[in-house]
């Protein structure tokens, strides 16, 4: 802002005030095109006019900051008047509201007043202010460029090619160091193994999620969904690693009658009279599925509605899903207890990159 | 212009004593004054839309004082917990110490759950009012020199909002922020070479870990605001050397800025303005309550609740991965391929980086190289406009994605005929939004410049002496009429030759999408059209 007379054509918007010339592109400027007819003269307020006006505009004014101190000491005495009471969810929400209510006052009153007095009170005129090109002027660049080669004789930056490179290289290589110390960001297992594998194993028994109570095949009706984990799971706590596996190991066993299920082949023995078990986590992104549509056999994935069809094995008939669910293989014991064969035969979950390693 | 403004000389009081005093005393020791002769009477310019960036600043402070003090209760740890607070239902179930450090700040301070809903309801108007800013940035053409750069920094800042955003909904390890981190994990496990181990790095091992909350929180409550802050400084810092832009109006003109001064009209309104977002914030905050997690339970990988929704603005990258049809996976050289995650990550980022890159991209098209300070109705860009109102219509479509289930259940339809009907939106919704806004920008220009040269229709229809009836029209004022007829257009390129005779490749691509931007277009009208319609009447 050095020179502050006004260079500013008051003409069209187009015109150019400095002598430098800046190419307009495309654009279509004709010397036909309108005048700027220059600021209308201003229209006064009824403040402006009126001295009864504007004192009724400041009284009220005033009174909208007065609103905002009651506020205010109306919000400090909330915060003892209504307390939170333990175990009162009441009490929460009026502590909640009142101190709201109270501090919102303060606020708007400060908010409005201020508002009010810019418009009704203060000077209303527009005023105007030259812009200047957003560039420095001739003579700043010029000095900047000094600047610029003056340092560079000064110290050789550019003449001094190789010690410039060396330090550049120098540069470049220093932050390195901190991409390897995130290595540790997690233990050294080779992640990707650890996803193959989930607790069920060989004989774990099918139990009721959360409580951990085994289910025996005849507690299981015709058309009944349960939500399954592993016996041995509900015994970890959160300390043991209970939410790692849990987030692997959760299953979804539905009964349907036998003559409904298309089994393949291979997998004929992976049901018990009707019953299979499939992992109830989405092969999408991993959100666990769990609306069963009693009728049409179908899991829906609430996350993004992939569905699955249980008669089919799983497989995908609708979403954004690639793969069907993983199933569990599962028998009964000599007690009548549902059990697992082995644990899955692929990885449960989101796909990745080494899945078929 | 600038009348002087005191009409009565205060006497000195002690008041002003001390304040000169204080004034002289920093003054002395900073230089201040030369800041306040600087902007202490700066112009801005007034137009309702330019409210909506002040919104974001505004809630943003609501955010950092909020979050500030919920950084004195809330224990961002994994370690387990049974719960002994004052919410009844949960009582004695385990859980992590972050969640129930989330409770007994919502039942045990008092005022807690009143800044947590503040906190929460100021985030969501923040990167509500930054989207509305930006396209308010858009439709009337302010990206355009020398105001690029502030375009790509409030982009950036809209992602680091929705960042934080994120980071901030998983802190509370209730059962939707894990949920959230679950959908996560599974997208990077997704990405190709790296992704296991890009998720097996962040958890700190296996999903969901002991490490991601504490982890999420530094970002949250560091890193991403130290950025934050950063950027919003130095696009206030341009805002200042750029100025604002304004929109075209008798007396403005390139070369100025006609509004009010910073001190004392500006300031008294902005940050008057300010009170008011605040107060609005709070408002919200004490009548309507925004995710209770007490509801919902600390996280657990098996419950699920269907119809839960995310945060609005995470809302379209959720419809996107719903927007994937079946199977797109296939294993190639042994690796899976997840495409139904690349895929639509690829479209948004595709999306986004030509959000980024728009004014370069039109800069390149006109070969405009002047500074452009005046505001551009919408309908005066036709093509820009159209092609802002497609984007939006893709992003709206993917955004309605989230929501395929409730629309299913509440319109009784089912949820595979919703996602195809959005399938189809996706391509063809942009496609119609584009040709629709462009006819109507085109034909609003036409009626303008109907207006700019017969005058408004008054509805009055009189009888000639010859008997023939005709509607009067009400001429203009050459003030009204100047807001019609200030803009300029661009012709389309012609190919040329270079200094070498050859035709470019780049001068063939440009040139056509110059055709494609204004191939159509309305000239307003000029001094010597207007004389010839007087003539007429
Ligand atoms: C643009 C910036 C920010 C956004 C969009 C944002 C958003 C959020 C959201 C959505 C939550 C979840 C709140 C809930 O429980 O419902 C949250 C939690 C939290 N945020 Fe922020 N935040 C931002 C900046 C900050 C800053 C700067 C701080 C600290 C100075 C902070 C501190 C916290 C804390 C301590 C929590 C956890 C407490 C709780 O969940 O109740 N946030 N944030
Ligand atoms: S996680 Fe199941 S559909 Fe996406």
């Amino acid at each position: 802002m050095a020179e502050h007379h006004d260079s500013a054509a008051d003409g069209s918007a187009v015109e150019l005030s400095e002598p430098r010339t800046v190419t307009s592109g495309t654009a279509v400027i004709s010397a036909d095109r309108f005048e700027n007819p220059g600021l209308p003269v201003d229209h006064q307020r009824v403040t402006d006019l009126d001295p009864a006006q504007e004192r009724k505009a400041e009284r009220r004014i005033i009174w909208l900051f007065w609103l905002s101190l009651i506020g205010s000491v109306f919000a400090i005495a909330a915060y003892f008047i209504w307390p939170i009471e333990p175990g009162n969810m009441t009490s929460t929400r009026m502590n909640n509201l009142m101190l709201g209510i109270g501090i919102t006052l303060g606020l708007f009153g400060i908010g409005l007043g201020a508002v009010n007095w810019a418009k009704s009170l203060m000077h209303g005129h527009e005023e105007v202010e030259p812009r200047h090109d957003t560039r420095g002027t001739e003579a700043t660049r010029a000095r900047a460029v000094e600047i610029f080669q003056q340092a560079n004789a000064e110290s050789g930056f550019t003449r001094r090619r190789l010690l410039r490179n060396s330090l550049i290289g120098a540069l470049v290589v220093a932050p390195l160091p901190a991409v390897v110390l995130f290595r540790d960001l997690a233990p050294a297992d080779e992640p990707h193994e650890l996803l193959r594998h989930t607790m069920w194993e060989k004989g774990t028994r099918l139990a009721l999620d959360p409580s951990g109570a085994p289910i025996k095949a005849s507690d299981v009706t015709v058309g009944s969904v349960f939500h399954v984990i592993p016996e041995s799971l509900a015994k970890l706590g959160h300390g043991d690693g209970y939410l790692e596996e849990k987030a692997k190991a959760v299953v979804l066993m539905m009964r349907l009658r036998p003559e409904e299920l298309n089994e393949a082949e291979d997998r004929k023995d992976w049901s018990y009279d009707g019953i299979v078990a499939y992992s109830k986590i989405c092969t999408h992104v991993g959100c666990p599925v769990a609306l069963y549509e009693q009728q049409t056999h179908h899991l829906l994935c609430p996350c993004h509605q992939s569905e699955f069809d249980v008669a089919n094995h799983c497989e995908v008939i609708f979403g954004p899903a690639a793969r069907p669910l993983p199933q569990l293989p599962i028998t009964v014991d000599a007690e009548g207890y549902l059990v697992a064969q082995s644990d899955f035969h692929e990885p449960v979950g989101p796909s990745f990159w080494e899945r078929e390693r | 212009m600038s009348t002087a403004t005191t009409d009565t000389v205060t006497k000195p009081g002690p008041g002003m004593r001390f304040t000169s005093a204080a004034a002289n005393y920093i003054d002395e020791r900073t230089s201040a004054s030369g800041f306040v002769r600087e902007l202490g009477r700066k112009i801005f310019p007034d137009h309702w839309s330019f409210m909506l960036g002040e919104v974001a600043l505004y809630s943003f402070v609501a955010i950092l004082l909020s979050g500030t003090f919920l950084t004195f209760f809330f224990d961002p740890s994994m370690t387990a917990t049974h719960y002994q607070g004052s919410y009844v239902p949960l009582k004695g179930v385990e859980m992590s110490v972050a969640y129930a450090s989330t409770l007994d700040i919502s039942f045990d301070i008092r005022g807690g759950l009143l800044m947590r809903q503040v906190h929460h309801w100021a985030a969501l108007l923040f990167v509500a009012s930054i989207g509305l800013h930006m396209l308010r940035v858009f439709f009337t053409g302010a990206f355009r020199k020398p105001r690029e750069i502030n375009w790509v920094i409030g982009f950036v800042l809209f992602i680091l909002a929705m960042a934080e955003g994120f980071t901030g909904y998983s802190l509370p390890d209730d059962l939707l922020s894990g949920n959230g981190l679950r959908i996560i994990d599974g997208m990077v496990k997704g990405m190709p070479v790296i992704g296991v181990w890009i998720s097996y790095l962040l958890f700190g091992g296996e999903f969901p870990g002991h490490d991601i909350v504490p982890r999420l929180y530094v970002l949250h409550i560091m890193l991403l605001p130290a950025i934050l802050i950063a950027l919003i400084g130095v696009h206030m810092l341009l805002l200042i050397v750029n100025k604002h832009t304004q929109f075209a109006a008798p007396g403005r003109t390139n070369q100025n800025v006609v509004g009010s001064p910073i001190l004392p009209v500006f300031a008294a309104k902005a940050g008057g303005f300010f009170f008011i977002v605040f107060g609005a914030i709070v408002l919200i905050a004490s009548v309507f309550t925004i995710n209770p997690i007490w509801n919902y339970g600390p996280y657990d990988p098996s419950p699920v609740s269907a119809g839960t929704q995310p945060d609005w603005y995470i809302g379209f990258a959720d419809g996107a991965l719903r927007l994937v049809p079946p199977h797109w996976e296939f294993v190639f050289l042994g690796y899976t391929w997840s495409m139904n995650i690349l895929i639509p990550i690829l479209v948004i980022m595709v999306f986004l980086v030509l959000v980024t890159f728009y004014p370069f991209i039109e800069a390149w098209i006109t070969g405009d190289k002047r500074e452009h300070h005046m505001a551009e109705r919408p309908r005066n860009a036709p093509t820009r406009t159209a092609i802002g109102a497609a984007g939006v219509t893709f992003y709206g479509v993917m955004w309605a994605g989230a929501s395929s289930d409730l629309m299913a259940t509440h319109f009784m339809l089912t949820i595979e005929g919703v996602i195809v009907a959005l399938q189809i939106s996706l391509i063809l919704g942009p496609i119609a939004a584009y040709i629709i806004t462009k006819r109507v920008c085109l034909a609003l220009q036409k009626k303008d410049r109907e207006i700019a040269l017969h005058g408004f229709e008054t509805g009055r229809i009189v009888r000639l002496p010859g008997g023939e009836y005709i509607e009067v029209h009400e001429p203009l004022n050459e003030y009204d009429r100047w807001r019609l007829v200030a803009h300029e257009t661009y012709r389309p390129l012609m190919i040329r030759p270079n200094e070498r005779g050859r035709i470019t490749v780049g001068q063939r691509v440009r040139a056509g999408l110059s055709r494609w931007f204004f191939e159509d277009r309305i000239e307003p009208v000029t001094r010597s059209e207007l004389e010839r319609a007087h003539h007429h009447e």
